[in-house]
C-alpha cells in the first residue's frame, strides 16, 4: 500500500501545477528518467565493484577492503579522484572531437535504457513498438565515439586502437542483430515489453530453451560489441597501452569507462528481456492470477491496484538479478580466458557467428513451421492459438525445445563445413605432447684448469 | 643487427605507406626497458629492430675494480628474477680457478635453492606470458606459488630478490631449521598447480590459437644464432648444460629434458612448464640425498685466481648463462664478461617476428622471457 501512496502523493501535488496530461506525459516521464540514469549509473559503478570483487576471489585474493567496509565505497572513491584529476588535453590533438567524443559514448549508452522493459507498466519508460531495433541503433552510435576518440587523439596507438575496435564492433552488430531475429520469430513484435509479455504468455519457459543458440550468439557477439575480454583488443593493455583511449585521462577517461559498463548492463538487459523472460517470474504471476487475466492480456491496468504496486516491484528485483547473472557471466569470461589476436576475432564473427545466426533463423522457421504442420498429427495439439506470441501447448513446448537444441547440432555441423579448412578449426587436435628426452649422455663435470696452486691458505 | 631507416617510409602493396612504430621503452609488455622499432604495414610486422641498452649499469667495469668477493652482488642484478642461479655461475667459475673443494652438501643445497629459483623464474615468466596474452588469473596463481618460495629465499638468505646467495666456497649460512619442512611442503603443493595452470592454458584454444604456429624458429637456426635454454629446447635440440657439462649435484640426480618439436611458442609454453616438473622432480632427490657436513671450503683470505682466463656457464632458467673471467693474479679481476642469454635469445626475435602481427610480437617477446638486466648488464 505503501508504494502506492508516494506515487499518489506526488501526483496529487503537480496537479495542483499542472494539469493531468501534462503530468502523464512530460512530468511523470522526467522522474522515471531520472531514476533510470541514477539506477543505471549506480549499477554501472557497483558493476565495477562486483568485478573487481569477483575477479579477486577468482584469484585466490580479496580485492577492496579498505574503503568502507568491504570496500564497498571504492567506487564512490574511485569516481571523486577522477574528478579532481588534471586535464590533459595532448597537444597536437584535435580538441574540439578530443572533447567532445566520450559524451557520444556516453550518451549512446544511456539512451537505450529509455526502451528497456525493468517492469510491467510503469516500469518502462516509453514502450516504443520498435524498441529493439531502437537498442541497436542507439548502440552503434557508440561506434562513433571510439574512432573520433582514437583518431583525435593524434597518437599511433590510439589510431590502431580505434581502427581495431571499430572494425570489430560493426562486424559483431551484424551478429548480434542476426541472433535476436530468432527469439523475434517467436514474440512477432520487436517491443521490448511485447517480448517479456509473449514469453509471459507462452507459458513458464523463457526463450531460452527455444532459443539456445541464439542466446549463446547473442552474448557472444555482445561481449564482443562491448570490446570485453576476450574480445578486449581495442584495449588491450598489453599491446596498445590502452587503445583508443590511451591519451584520456581523468572525467573524460572515467566517461568511457562508465559508457564500457553501461553498454554491458545494455546487452546484459536485452539478454535478460529476451532470452531469460526478462521482468516475468512465474510463480508471481500466480500470485496474482486475476491481474494475469485481465490487465496483461487487455493491456487495462486497472485490474489489480491492490497488487500493482508490488508486482512491478518485483519485477524490477526480478530483472535486476537476472541482469546480474548475466554480469556474472561477463567477468567470469574476462577473468578466465585469454585475448583473441585481432584477425582471429574478425574470423570468429564474420565466419562463425554469422554463418550460426543465420542457421538459426532457417532453423527456428523450419521449427515454426514444424510446430503448426504437427499440429493435429496423431491427435497432438500443439498451439493453441496463434493470436498473440504462439500460444503453444505442452507437446507444441517439447517440439519447441527439441528444435531448439538439435538446431545447436546442425550449426555445429554447418560450421564445421565452413570452417573446416581453416587453422582455427582443427586447434585441439594440434595441442601436443613434448617429448621427454631420458637419457641424454651426460657430459664430464666443468674440468679444473691446470695450473699453480693457490698460495698456502691462511684460514 | 642492420639498421631500421626511421625517417623514409616506403610504399607497400596497396599503397599505403609502412607506418613505423615504437613499441617503446615504457610499455607493459616489453618486460623491462626495451626498446623494439616496428616497420608495420597494416598490422603485419615487416621489419623489427631491438634498440637496447636504457639498462645497462656498466657492470663489467665495475667488476675490473672490484675484489672478487664483491663482485657477486652485482651478478645477482644481471637477470634479477635468476638471482641466486646467476651467483651459482661467479662462484663456481671463482672456484673451479683456484681449485676449491666445494663439500657436498654445499652442491646438494645450492642445486635445491637453485632449482627452486628455476621454479620460481618459471613462474614469473608464465604469470607475465599469460598477463601478455590476456590471461589475467594465471598472473595471479602463479604469483601465489611464487610467493612460497621468495619465502624460503628470505628465510634462507635474508633477501626475497636478490639474493647475494652464495660465497666463494659454499654458503654464507647452513640451511635454516625449518629448511627441508618448508621445502617438503612446497614440493608437495606443486604438481596440483601446475595442473591448474594447464587446465587454464593448454587446452584453451584461444591459447592455442595465439601460440600455436607463432614465432618459429628451426632447430638449425637456432643452434646458428646461439639460443639456449628452454627457447633452444623448444626447437627440438635436447640440450640441456646440467647434462652435457653436470656442476653443482646434478651429475647425481634423474631426471629428463623436455624437448619440443616445431620451435613455436606453444612448445616453448609446454617445454617450460616441464621443466617446473623438472625441477620438482630434482629437488626432491636432492632433499632426499642431502649429505651432512660443513657447507663451506676452506677459502684463503685474499682470493687470487691463478693468472689465465676461465669459461665457465650454468643452465640458467633463461638459458646458458656464462662467465668468461681474466684474471691477473691480483685480487680485481682483469676482465669479467657475462655471456647473457637473453641478450643472445633476443637475436632471434627479428626472425621470429617478421609477418606476424602487433600482437604475435607482444606473445614473441614473452615466449623468449627475456630480462633487461641481464641484457644490458
Amino acid at each position: 500500500m505503501l508504494l502506492y501512496f508516494a506515487p499518489n502523493f506526488i501526483d496529487s501535488l503537480l496537479l495542483k501545477l499542472f494539469s493531468q496530461e501534462t503530468i502523464n506525459f512530460v512530468i511523470w516521464p522526467f522522474i522515471q528518467i531520472g531514476a533510470v540514469v541514477t539506477g543505471v549509473a549506480v549499477w554501472a559503478l557497483y558493476a565495477t565493484y562486483a568485478e573487481r570483487k569477483i575477479s579477486a576471489f577468482m584469484q585466490a585474493r580479496l580485492g577492496p577492503m579498505r574503503v568502507g567496509k568491504w570496500g564497498l565505497l571504492q567506487p564512490l572513491a574511485d569516481a571523486l579522484k577522477l574528478l579532481t584529476k588534471e586535464d590533459v588535453t595532448p597537444d597536437k590533438a584535435d580538441p574540439y572531437i578530443f572533447k567532445f567524443a566520450p559524451y557520444i559514448a556516453v550518451a549512446s549508452a544511456f539512451v537505450v535504457f529509455a526502451v528497456i522493459p525493468f517492469a510491467p507498466s510503469w516500469g518502462v519508460i516509453t514502450d516504443v513498438n520498435i524498441g529493439l531495433l531502437l537498442v541497436l541503433s542507439i548502440s552503434s552510435v557508440g561506434v562513433l565515439a571510439l574512432i573520433l576518440a582514437g583518431w583525435s587523439s593524434n597518437s599511433k596507438y590510439s589510431l590502431m586502437g580505434g581502427l581495431r575496435s571499430s572494425a570489430q564492433m560493426v562486424s559483431y552488430e551484424v551478429a548480434m542483430g542476426l541472433s535476436l531475429i530468432g527469439a523475434l520469430m517467436f514474440a512477432r513484435t520487436l517491443s521490448l515489453s511485447g517480448i517479456v509479455n509473449a514469453q509471459a504468455v507462452d507459458g513458464p519457459l523463457p526463450y531460452l530453451f527455444y532459443q539456445p543458440l541464439g542466446f549463446i550468439t547473442f552474448l557472444i557477439a555482445g561481449i564482443a560489441e562491448n570490446n570485453r575480454a576476450p574480445f578486449d583488443l581495442p584495449e588491450a593493455e598489453s599491446e596498445l597501452v590502452a587503445g583508443f583511449h590511451t591519451e584520456y585521462s581523468g572525467m573524460r577517461w572515467s566517461l568511457f569507462f562508465m559508457a564500457e559498463y553501461a553498454a554491458m548492463v545494455v546487452v546484459s538487459a536485452v539478454a535478460t528481456a529476451v532470452y531469460l523472460g526478462g521482468w516475468y517470474l512465474p510463480g508471481v504471476y500466480r500470485l496474482t492470477e486475476n491481474y494475469h487475466q485481465v490487465a496483461l492480456l487487455s493491456g487495462n491496468l486497472d485490474g489489480a491496484p491492490l497488487y500493482h504496486g508490488l508486482f512491478v516491484i518485483i519485477g524490477i528485483v526480478v530483472f535486476m538479478i537476472k541482469m546480474a547473472v548475466i554480469l556474472y557471466v561477463y567477468f567470469w569470461l574476462r577473468w578466465t580466458f585469454p585475448r583473441y589476436r585481432y584477425d582471429q576475432l574478425m574470423d570468429l564473427g564474420w565466419k562463425w557467428l554469422i554463418p550460426a545466426t543465420l542457421t538459426n533463423i532457417i532453423w527456428t522457421a523450419t521449427a515454426i513451421f514444424a510446430v503448426q504442420a504437427l499440429n493435429g498429427w496423431h491427435g497432438m495439439k500443439t498451439i493453441e492459438s496463434i493470436s498473440q506470441g504462439l500460444n503453444l501447448t505442452s507437446s507444441g513446448k517439447a517440439v519447441m525445445i527439441g528444435f531448439g537444441f538439435t538446431g545447436l547440432l546442425v550449426t555445429a555441423g554447418v560450421l564445421s563445413t565452413i570452417n573446416w579448412r581453416s587453422r582455427d578449426f582443427n586447434l585441439k587436435g594440434q595441442r601436443r605432447d613434448i617429448r621427454l628426452v631420458k637419457n641424454v649422455p651426460q657430459g664430464e663435470p666443468a674440468v679444473l684448469p691446470p695450473g699453480p696452486t693457490p698460495a698456502a691458505s691462511e684460514g | 643487427m642492420h639498421q631500421v631507416e626511421i625517417a623514409t617510409t616506403r610504399e607497400t602493396l596497396l599503397d599505403s605507406p609502412e607506418m613505423v612504430l615504437n613499441m617503446g621503452p615504457q610499455h607493459p609488455s616489453t618486460h623491462g626497458v626495451l626498446r623494439v622499432i616496428l616497420r608495420l604495414d597494416g598490422e603485419t610486422v615487416i621489419d623489427l629492430d631491438c634498440d637496447i641498452g636504457f639498462l645497462h649499469r656498466g657492470m663489467e667495469k665495475i667488476a675490473e675494480n672490484r675484489q672478487y668477493s664483491m663482485i657477486a652482488p652485482y651478478w645477482d642484478r644481471l637477470d634479477y628474477i635468476a638471482a641466486v642461479s646467476n651467483g651459482l655461475v661467479w662462484v663456481e667459475t671463482v672456484e673451479q680457478m683456484m681449485g676449491l673443494d666445494v663439500p657436498p652438501r654445499a652442491h646438494y643445497l645450492r642445486t635445491i635453492l637453485t632449482e627452486l629459483n628455476r621454479i620460481a623464474s618459471h613462474l614469473l615468466w608464465l604469470a607475465t606470458h599469460g598477463l601478455d596474452i590476456g590471461s589475467f588469473t594465471v598472473l595471479l596463481w602463479a604469483l601465489r606459488e611464487r610467493e612460497e618460495i621468495l619465502k624460503i629465499f628470505e628465510r634462507q638468505f635474508g633477501a626475497r630478490l636478490t639474493c647475494h646467495a652464495w660465497r666463494i666456497g659454499g654458503m654464507p649460512n647452513d640451511a635454516y631449521d625449518g629448511f627441508q619442512k618448508d621445502v617438503q611442503q612446497f614440493v608437495d603443493n606443486f604438481p596440483h598447480r601446475i595442473d591448474e595452470y594447464e587446465t587454464l592454458l593448454s587446452e584453451n584454444r584461444i591459447w592455442l590459437g595465439r601460440t600455436v604456429g607463432i614465432g618459429v624458429i628451426s632447430a638449425e637456426d637456432a643452434i646458428a644464432i646461439g639460443l639456449s635454454g628452454p627457447a633452444l629446447r623448444g626447437s627440438g635440440v635436447a640440450w640441456d648444460i646440467r647434462k652435457s657439462r653436470p656442476y653443482a649435484a646434478y651429475a647425481d640426480m634423474d631426471f629428463d629434458i623436455p624437448v619440443g618439436e616445431n620451435g613455436d611458442t606453444y612448445d616453448r609454453y609446454l617445454v617450460r612448464l616441464e621443466e617446473l616438473r623438472q625441477s620438482r622432480r630434482i629437488i626432491q632427490q636432492a632433499l632426499d640425498k642431502l649429505p651432512d657436513g660443513p657447507v663451506n671450503a676452506k677459502v684463503p683470505k685474499n682470493i687470487k685466481p691463478p693468472a689465465g682466463d676461465y669459461y665457465h656457464s650454468i643452465e640458467g632458467p633463461k638459458g646458458e648463462i656464462g662467465c668468461y673471467l681474466v684474471s691477473d693474479g691480483t685480487t680485481s679481476p682483469a676482465r669479467v664478461h657475462v655471456r647473457p642469454p637473453c641478450f643472445v635469445n633476443l637475436q632471434a626475435l627479428r626472425q621470429m617476428c617478421v609477418g606476424h602481427l602487433i600482437a604475435d610480437v607482444v606473445a614473441i617477446i614473452g615466449t623468449l622471457d627475456i630480462v633487461l638486466g641481464e641484457i644490458d648488464r
